[in-house]
């Protein structure tokens, strides 16, 4: 449902963050659960820095919950398309190639820039740019603002503490925007004090171009017909202020305004004062806080003699509009409880380890949040089941049918591969079920059964890097490896592999586009006119496929799909199937009795060298 | 920070290192100019800069201000020993340029140039864009003559090489009017790539290819300085003239320079009564707005602000400093001192709060001496454990101290404070 224009943030609106901002993403969702929102704010963390991605874990109320880490801004946005405010941490150095990088996204609509310091022509040239595509900054330099009951940026609002006294969890009637973010909080208390609280609080930074005005902001409190008058605090320098007299005075505003330009004291500087904000000196008499006051009085705003009077002014205000009927007494909602026992610092014990895949806490056992139940009576496949655990999503059925294809034929083969005769040696000797197993399962690497990972990752790579079947050979044989997934043992052109076969088949008959395999297959005809055992071999179309298959989905990107790949998601097809083997392998050696093996002498090349050889480093006695 | 102004000796030392690569070798500039400070030894630079003696010369304060002709301190077509005369006479005078007063320290001395037409050059910036400002009449009158000024437009993403310059130079000669253009656009392409706020030359003229910059006012954006690092070379942000900064205050620039916080203090008046720690840059200006507004600007003994979560070795040792300063003139009566702030974000009151109380512990003893009272008023993140700890603290100091949270108005304690000063409350 599209937004009006003048709304920037409400209580579905979600945001991706741009820094690893623990704490005040952790405010964004205390201020969530407080308001009562369905779902939180943060839809994801980007974490350019951190290098791995993974969660976030922060708590939701008492209960903690997992935010999505990227180390891309990109991903994150491709990830998250809903999510149309960009709340940027970066700092001074590299907020400007974010913010570049961020307004090119259709889908942020809302650009909320933190950092102070950044340089004036870098924050012109964005303005400049979000004008052009229709998008909305705050800041540089702010910690925000927020719309109470709906959104929170960052830190803004502070602390929990704060979140109650100045009734942030709920709407009121008055919009507020300042410059300073340091001034928000401490006008919103005073705002929630003097009235029934604020409807949106906004924090422009101090800079000399704030990317949104205090104008601009105005206009959409104008616009917006929840909110019933509005408050603006200005800040000596700067002519910003002089627009909303013209404003008012043009009938643009026509609720009634507070207004209060501070610095007043300047005047009474010997010299000039740079204050802690940028934007915040005055270069001529018009720039003047009295003058600027006088301006806004003068064109129908109400303007009190100091600060000190501010929230008297706000009241009477108030009072008038509710006695006029323009604002009705509203039902007072409170915050959505806090667990009584709720200190943070003794609930919110971090816990030390994190599971996504399965829940035994409830009722009923879950599977990637599906119930057991379920996955029983609707009969889900062994596939189904692999896809929940290992990729939290039930995947469609032609991935789940390739799944359980691959377990098949990669189930066993024959007693003489590594993994069946250490499982049969180990059984020999005596020993149980899962000794016999893992010593077989310790086989599988690089040499034996692992080559579906590095398969994908070698293929996957010549292919995107654009290089033609034989350069890749070329290329390989340059450095001096073996193509991963190519050639067998005893397999060849002749006496070609009816496994592989098998998946060819199953390949051309359910995926509309393979072409990793057909890029393999290519590469194949290469290395097998070098020599006919050098064919493609199960592990590798194993791995070339699943690629295949993966990109078929549309679930995934590229770079999802690389990370899959180098978690070792792949090999575990060839572990999992194999099991069923070795399991095999061990029943079969117990049934038949079997006693303790001992390989023959004459299958052992003895050669060992001379005693003189070995002791001739020892030196005289 | 926000755009500074700049020496005019650095402002034409960074020009000559970049002229020829912004006007592709089209343009020369000389950049002889040389900066005499108050340690300079004269004869060393005019050994260094030996175009000092056979040069007649022009020499004139380097200071931030101008109009320097009408207040007498222009001495134009001399020699050097003529022009160190001049400079050992006015080192360390103190001189009244408009309503500012203020010691001369620094000189800039360049070759004289005989000037046939001064012409006038401004490039400044607003949001959506930059301004040329032009005039064929510069020099002393510019403001008199300010009409003759034409003003053009430059499109923040519009390349200088696509504007037509035309509406600038109506009138002139066509081989003028092409010097000019390239002048120009050589020149704007190095404010605009510098990360200038402004750029004056007034006046200027030019002799075939060559560049002649008589006059040069310059601000840089500060804030640019980790793009522009090389490009500046040792650049100084001087303070304005008649702004000598106090020992105190430098320490604390320094310290805000190394801090990801924001440590600011300005020095108004050292016999004042009024001391003010205020956290945040809005509320800092309000906090002295309400001191002004009730009648005590004269009292205000300083400007200042910590915000951006110092941390507490740093608050600390702002705090000390400004205590130093507090408790150094006895005067007449009590002294306040206001440690104020609005409502935190994120900055940590309890923390924070920590570096106040040691700078009190050091200074108890002198506060008390100096009579001063004290007058809290905090929110924020851990705010009651900050006021909680400042509250133990001036009751185990013995200090006379009164503190309030969030649920006080802001500036309340102004009022309070200043109605003690005039011993209004507690003594009437």
């Amino acid at each position: 449902m599209a937004k009006p224009d003048y709304v920037l943030f409400d209580r579905d609106t979600t945001a991706i963050i741009f820094g690893n901002q623990q704490a005040a993403v952790q405010r964004m969702l205390d201020f969530d659960y407080l308001s009562g929102r369905k779902k939180p704010s943060v839809a994801a963390v980007v974490n350019p820095t951190g290098g791995s991605k993974g969660f976030m874990s922060v708590f939701y109320g008492g209960r903690e919950i997992l935010i999505p880490v990227y180390n891309k801004l990109g991903t994150a946005v491709e990830q998250h398309p809903d999510a149309d405010v960009l709340i940027n941490f970066a700092s001074f150095r590299s907020a400007y190639n974010v913010s570049m990088e961020a307004l090119s996204y259709s889908s942020i609509k809302t650009l909320v820039i933190i950092a102070e310091g950044i340089p004036e022509r870098q924050t012109r040239e964005l303005i400049a740019l979000s004008k052009k595509v229709g998008k909305w900054i705050i800041g540089p330099a702010t910690v925000g603002g927020f719309v109470p009951g709906a959104f929170k940026i960052g830190n803004a609002g502070g602390a929990i503490s704060n979140l109650l006294m100045s009734k942030l969890y709920r709407p009121g009637s008055v919009g507020f925007v300042s410059k300073s973010g340091g001034m928000l909080n401490e006008m919103a208390n005073m705002i929630a004090q003097n009235s029934d609280g604020l409807y949106e609080g906004i924090a422009i930074g101090g800079d000399k171009y704030p990317g949104s005005t205090l104008l601009d902001h105005l206009l959409r409190y104008e616009s917006n017909p929840a909110i019933k008058m509005m408050v603006v605090l200005g800040e000596v320098g700067g002519t910003d202020e002089y627009e909303i007299v013209d404003a008012l005075k043009s009938g643009r505003i026509t609720k009634p305004l507070v207004a209060w330009v501070t610095g007043t004291c300047v005047k009474v500087f010997p010299t000039e004062v740079q204050f802690g904000h940028a934007g915040a000196m005055a270069r001529g008499e018009a720039e003047a806080a009295d003058a600027k006051n006088a301006a806004l009085a003068e064109a129908g705003a109400f303007v009190p003699n100091s600060y000190d009077d501010l929230g008297d002014l706000i009241r009477m205000v108030y009072e008038d509009l509710k006695a006029k009927g323009v604002i009705e007494e509203k039902v007072e909602v409170g915050p959505q409880e806090l667990p009584v026992d709720y200190k943070p610092s003794i609930m919110r014990r971090p816990t030390n380890i994190m599971c996504t895949i399965s829940d035994d806490r409830g009722e009923e056992l879950l599977y990637a949040g599906v119930p057991i139940s379920k996955v029983i009576r609707e009969g889900y496949g062994i596939g189904d089941v692999i896809s929940l655990l290992w990729f939290k999503k039930r995947l469609p059925k032609y991935v789940t049918d390739f799944l359980e294809l691959a377990v098949k034929i990669t189930a066993d083969h024959g007693p003489c591969v590594s993994a069946a005769h250490n499982t049969i040696v180990t059984a020999m000797a005596g020993k149980d079920l899962t000794a016999s197993v893992a010593s077989g399962i310790l086989t599988i690497g690089p040499l034996f059964g692992g080559a579906i990972d590095d398969a994908a990752r070698y293929f996957k790579d010549a292919l995107t890097r654009g290089l033609t079947p034989k350069q890749f050979v070329d290329e390989m044989k340059a450095m001096g490896i073996n193509i991963p997934g190519i050639g067998h043992r005893v397999k060849s052109v002749q006496n070609p592999d009816m496994r592989v076969k098998l998946l060819e088949e199953w390949a051309y008959a359910n995926l509309p586009k393979h072409e990793m395999l057909d890029y393999a297959l290519e590469v194949e005809k290469i290395t097998t006119a070098k020599r006919n055992n050098l064919i493609l071999n199960v592990d590798g179309c194993i791995g070339i496929l699943f690629v295949d298959i993966l990109r078929s989905t549309g679930i995934y990107a590229e770079e999802e799909i690389d990370e899959i790949i180098a978690m070792g998601t792949l090999n575990g097809i060839f572990v999992l199937g194999r099991t069923i083997g070795m399991i095999g392998h061990f029943l079969d050696q117990k049934r038949l009795h079997t006693r303790l093996y001992r390989h023959p002498w004459d299958d052992v090349l003895y050669m060992l060298p001379g005693e003189d050889e070995v002791l001739k480093y020892q030196g005289p006695e | 920070m926000a755009q500074r102004g700049i020496r005019e000796y650095d402002a034409k030392r960074i020009l000559a290192t970049h002229i020829e690569r912004f006007s592709n070798g089209t343009i020369t500039y000389d950049g002889r100019v040389a900066l005499v400070t108050p340690d300079a030894s004269l004869e060393a630079l005019s050994a260094e800069k030996p175009w000092l003696k056979t040069e007649k010369l022009t020499v004139k304060p380097d200071q931030l201000f101008g109009k320097r002709g009408k207040h007498g301190l222009l001495l134009v077509n001399v020699s050097y020993s003529e022009a160190k005369e001049w400079i050992v006479e006015k080192m360390y005078k103190t001189v009244t340029v408009g309503k500012t007063s203020g010691k001369l320290t620094h000189f800039l001395v360049q070759p004289y140039v005989e000037v046939d037409n001064e012409y006038y050059l401004a490039f400044t910036g607003y949001r959506e864009g930059d301004y040329i400002h032009f005039s064929p009449a510069g020099g002393m009158e510019i403001e008199a003559n300010w009409d003759k000024v034409t003003n053009l437009t430059v499109p923040l993403d519009a390349k200088i090489e696509d504007i037509d310059l035309a509406p600038l130079l109506n009138g002139m000669g066509a081989k003028e009017r092409g010097t000019l253009k390239n002048l120009i656009t050589t020149l704007f392409r190095f404010y605009r790539e510098l990360h200038f706020g402004y750029l004056e030359y007034n006046p200027f003229t030019f002799k075939g290819s060559a560049f002649f910059p008589i006059d040069t006012v310059a601000r840089l954006d500060d804030t640019a300085h980790f793009l522009c690092a090389e490009a500046w070379g040792d650049v100084e942000f001087p303070v304005p003239f008649g702004r000598e900064l106090r020992p105190e205050e430098h320490y604390i620039k320094e310290l805000d320079e190394k801090s990801g916080a924001s440590l600011k203090l300005t020095i108004l008046n050292p016999k004042g009564k009024v001391w003010t720690m205020v956290a945040g840059g809005g509320a800092s200006v309000i906090y002295a707005d309400t001191v002004v507004d009730l009648g005590f600007g004269d009292e205000l003994a300083n400007y200042g602000e910590y915000s951006g979560d110092p941390s507490t070795d740093e608050t600390y040792e702002y705090a000390k400093t400004l205590l130093d300063l507090m408790t150094r003139e006895k005067s007449e009566g009590c002294k306040v001192l206001i440690i104020g702030g609005g409502i935190a974000n994120f900055t940590d009151v309890a923390k924070t709060f920590d570096g106040i109380i040691y700078a009190l512990e050091d200074y108890a003893e002198k506060l008390k001496e100096h009579g001063a009272k004290i007058y809290v008023r905090r929110g924020g993140p851990n705010y009651e454990i900050g006021l909680a700890k400042i509250r133990e603290a001036g009751r185990r100091l013995g200090l006379d101290m009164e503190v309030h949270g969030p649920d006080m108005h802001m500036t309340r304690v102004v009022n309070i404070a200043l109605e003690d000063l005039k011993g209004g409350r507690r003594n009437g």
